[in-house]
C-alpha cells in the first residue's frame, strides 16, 4: 500500500482544494518556497498570485486574510512559528472569530490558520516549543489537531470549506509521521467528529496529536491488564461530547492526555465535564504540562515537562484501582 | 454632514440619558472628512472604520434608521443589536465595521482590496480610516507595506484630530505624518480636514488615481472633535484642552463653512429633510424589538457547532 507523510497529506489537501475552489489561496511566509515542506510546488501549479509569499507582518497578513474572507476568498494563512499565535491573537480571537456574531450574521470569516510544527520542537527552547491550540479553543475558535496523515488531510479539507475561521495545529512529533493507505481513501473528516483509535471497556484515554499513538502504544502494552479505549477527539474545539460521553460512561474512568499546560488547558475541560455529566465512577485523571510551562532549552530539561507513556501509564493503574 | 450632525446630536442626547447603552465616541466636528472622502465612493467599494466610526458609516450610505436602531440595541439594527456603536457595519453596502480596536481596520482594508484584484475588479477601491493614534500601530504600518508592495488600490484616510484620547498628537507621534506613509512609497498628501470641498477635491484625485492602478494613496486630514473622546468623558472630570483651543476649532466648523456656500434656500431644504429622517429614525429605533436572551450567541458560527451536554 502507498505510504502517505504527514506534511505530503497537508500539502495535498492544500492542493486539492485549489483545483476544487478557485478562491482558496495561501498567504505566508515563503510558501512559494515551501519552506515548511507544507506548500512546496504549490506555486508551481498554481502561481504565485494565489501562493503568496507575505513580508515578515504576521499581524497585517492576519487581519489581511480576514479583509479577504469577507470579500469572498478563501485564505489559508501559514504560520511557521507556532508561538506567532500570540503575536497574532488579535487578529483572530479579536476580529476574525468575532465578525460574524458582531455583525449579526451579515458575513463570516473562512479563513483556515495552519500552526505547523506546534509543540515541543527539540531543543528549540522557550519561544518555538509551545502548543497552544488550548488557548484558541478557550475563546471558540475552530481547532484542530489531526494526529494521523489521513486525519491531516480529512480536517484541513473541512477545515478551509468551514464558513468560519479554523485553525489546525500540526504536531511537531508527527511532521515525520506516516501512514500506509490508498489515495482513495483520503475523504474530508467533519470536525467535531472524534475518532475512537482503540476499542475497550475498562478506561477511557484520550488522547490529543502525538500523544495517540502514544496511547495506543500504551494501551497495547497494557493489554493483559486492562482494556483501554483510545479516543482522539481530532478537533479540540467543537468537542464531540457525544462519543466522548459515550465511551466514558461505559467505562467509568477517564484519563486525558494532552501537551498543553494544564492550568485552563483541553485536558481540564475534558475531565471537568466527565465529573459533571458521564456519571464516572473514580476521579479523572489528566496528563499535561505543569502550569504556566516554558520549555528550557536543555533537552533533559524539556522532555521533563511533557506528559509521556510512562506517566500515562501510572494514570491508568491510577484510575483502575 | 448635517445628517450626521444630527444623527449624532441625538445620539449624544440618547448616550447621555442611557438609551444608548456603552456611551459613544462622538464625531462631532469631523464630519468633512467622511463626507469628503465617501463623495467619491460607490457600493462595491469597501471602508473600513473606527471607535468614532458614526460618519464613516452613514456616509457610506447606511441606513439611518438601521444605524440608531443597532444603538438601541434592537433586532431590526444594521448588526441585529449584536454590534452597537463600535461595531456598527454594513457589509453589503462595502462597510466592514466600525472597530473597536484602534488600527485594526487598515490591514482588512488592504484584505479587501487584495481579493477584490483577485477577483478581477480591479476598479474597486478600500479605504481604511483612522485617527492620528493609530499611526503609532504596527499593524498600520505593516499595512502601509503591504499595500505599496503590491500597489493595492487602497487609501488610508487618517483623520488627525489632534488628540489620541487625551494625548496630543505632538506627544505621541514622531516625525510627520505625510511624509511617514511617502516613505512606505504611498502617495501622501494633507488636507484641511475642516473643509468638505477640500477633502472632497483631495480624496476625489486620490480615489481615482487608485482606481486605475496608481497604487494606494494616504490623505491626512487635519481636524477636531468638538466633544470628548466618549460620552463617558465628561464624568472623569478630565481636561486636557483648553476652551479657546476649542472654540478656535468650532469657528471652523465644517457645516458652517459648507452652509455659506450653499443657497439658504437649499441649506434650510436639507436641513428640513434631515430634520424628518432623524425623527423617523427615532420613531423607527425606539418602536423596534429587541432580542430574546435566548439568542443571544446566534450568529456566532456560520457553520455549525454541536451543543454541548448539560447546556
Ligand atoms: C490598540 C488599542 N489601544 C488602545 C485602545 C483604547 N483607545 C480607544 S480609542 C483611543 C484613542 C485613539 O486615538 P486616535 O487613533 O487618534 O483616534 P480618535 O479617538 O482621535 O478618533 C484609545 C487609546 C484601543 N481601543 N485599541
Amino acid at each position: 500500500m502507498p505510504s502517505l507523510s504527514y506534511v505530503a497529506a497537508v500539502n495535498r489537501a492544500l492542493r486539492d482544494e485549489m483545483a476544487r475552489d478557485e478562491r482558496v489561496c495561501v498567504l505566508g511566509e515563503d510558501v512559494s518556497q515551501g519552506i515548511t515542506g507544507l506548500t512546496k510546488g504549490l506555486a508551481d501549479v498554481y502561481g504565485t498570485g494565489r501562493v503568496v509569499d507575505m513580508p515578515l507582518s504576521e499581524q497585517a497578513f492576519t487581519s489581511l486574510a480576514t479583509g479577504a474572507a469577507i470579500a469572498g476568498q478563501r485564505p489559508v494563512v501559514e504560520f511557521q512559528i507556532p508561538s506567532l499565535l500570540y503575536l497574532v491573537f488579535e487578529q483572530i480571537a479579536n476580529q476574525a472569530h468575532k465578525f460574524s456574531l458582531m455583525t449579526g450574521g451579515q458575513a463570516s470569516v473562512p479563513v483556515t490558520y495552519l500552526f505547523p510544527g506546534s509543540g515541543s520542537r527539540s531543543g528549540m527552547a522557550g519561544q518555538h516549543s509551545d502548543h497552544p491550540y488550548s488557548l484558541l479553543a478557550h475563546v471558540g475558535v475552530k481547532t484542530a489537531v489531526p494526529a494521523t496523515p489521513s486525519d491531516a488531510y480529512g480536517l484541513l479539507l473541512s477545515a478551509i470549506r468551514e464558513p468560519d475561521p479554523v485553525a489546525v495545529f500540526a504536531p511537531t512529533l508527527l511532521m515525520g509521521a506516516s501512514e500506509e493507505i490508498d489515495d482513495g481513501d483520503l475523504a474530508a473528516v467533519p470536525l467535531g467528529s472524534a475518532r475512537v483509535c482503540r476499542e475497550g471497556t475498562d478506561v477511557t484515554v484520550v488522547a490529543v496529536g502525538h500523544l495517540v499513538p502514544i496511547a495506543l502504544q500504551v494501551a497495547a502494552a497494557l493489554a493483559g491488564e486492562a482494556s483501554i479505549e483510545v479516543i482522539d477527539p481530532r478537533t479540540v474545539y467543537p468537542v464531540d461530547w457525544e462519543t466522548l460521553g459515550k465511551s466514558i460512561t461505559r467505562t467509568g474512568r477517564l484519563v486525558v492526555i494532552d501537551d498543553s499546560n494544564r492550568m485552563c488547558g483541553f485536558g481540564s475541560e475534558i475531565a471537568a465535564t466527565a465529573v459533571e455529566e458521564f456519571g464516572l465512577t473514580v476521579p479523572p485523571m489528566r496528563l499535561s504540562r505543569p502550569d504556566g510551562a516554558v520549555i528550557p532549552y536543555a533537552l533533559n530539561l524539556d522532555h521533563a515537562l511533557l506528559p509521556d507513556a510512562g506517566g500515562l501509564v501510572g494514570a491508568i493503574r491510577a484510575v483502575l484501582r | 454632514m448635517r445628517l450626521i450632525r444630527e444623527f449624532e446630536e441625538h445620539c449624544l442626547e440618547k448616550a447621555l440619558a442611557g438609551t444608548i447603552v456603552g456611551g459613544i465616541h462622538p464625531y462631532i466636528g469631523q464630519e468633512a472628512v467622511a463626507v469628503g472622502v465617501s463623495a467619491h465612493l460607490r457600493a462595491d467599494d469597501v471602508i473600513t472604520s473606527t471607535h468614532r466610526g458614526h460618519g464613516h458609516v452613514l456616509a457610506k450610505g447606511a441606513d439611518p434608521k438601521r444605524a440608531l436602531a443597532e444603538l438601541y440595541g434592537a433586532s431590526t439594527g444594521l448588526n441585529r443589536g449584536r454590534g452597537g456603536s463600535m461595531h456598527a457595519a454594513d457589509v453589503g453596502l462595502g462597510i466592514y465595521g466600525a472597530n473597536g480596536i484602534v488600527g485594526a481596520g487598515a490591514p482588512i482594508a488592504v484584505g479587501a482590496a487584495w481579493a477584490a484584484r483577485r477577483a478581477g475588479h480591479d476598479d474597486r477601491v478600500a479605504v481604511a480610516f483612522f485617527g492620528d493614534g493609530a499611526l503609532s500601530q504596527g499593524v498600520v504600518l505593516e499595512a502601509f507595506n503591504m499595500a505599496a508592495l503590491w500597489s493595492l488600490p487602497v487609501l488610508f484616510v487618517c483623520e488627525n484630530n489632534g488628540y489620541a484620547t487625551s494625548l496630543p498628537v505632538d506627544r505621541g507621534l514622531a516625525g510627520d505624518p505625510v511624509r511617514r506613509a511617502a516613505g512606505f512609497g504611498l502617495t501622501a498628501a494633507a488636507v484641511d480636514g475642516m473643509d468638505v470641498e477640500a477633502v472632497a477635491e483631495a480624496a476625489g484625485q486620490a480615489v481615482a488615481a487608485c482606481r486605475t492602478g496608481a497604487g494606494p494613496h494616504f490623505l491626512e486630514c487635519a481636524t477636531y472633535r468638538f466633544h470628548g473622546h466618549h460620552t463617558v468623558e465628561h464624568l472623569m472630570g478630565t481636561k486636557y484642552r483648553d476652551d479657546d483651543e476649542v472654540a478656535g476649532a468650532r469657528a471652523r466648523d465644517p457645516l458652517t463653512r459648507q452652509r455659506a456656500r450653499l443657497a439658504p434656500e437649499a441649506a434650510d431644504e436639507v436641513d428640513a429633510e434631515i430634520a424628518a429622517l432623524i425623527a423617523e429614525a427615532e420613531a423607527f429605533a425606539s418602536s423596534s424589538p429587541g432580542s430574546d436572551p435566548r439568542d443571544a450567541l446566534d450568529y456566532l458560527y456560520a457553520g455549525t457547532v454541536p451543543a454541548r451536554p448539560g447546556a
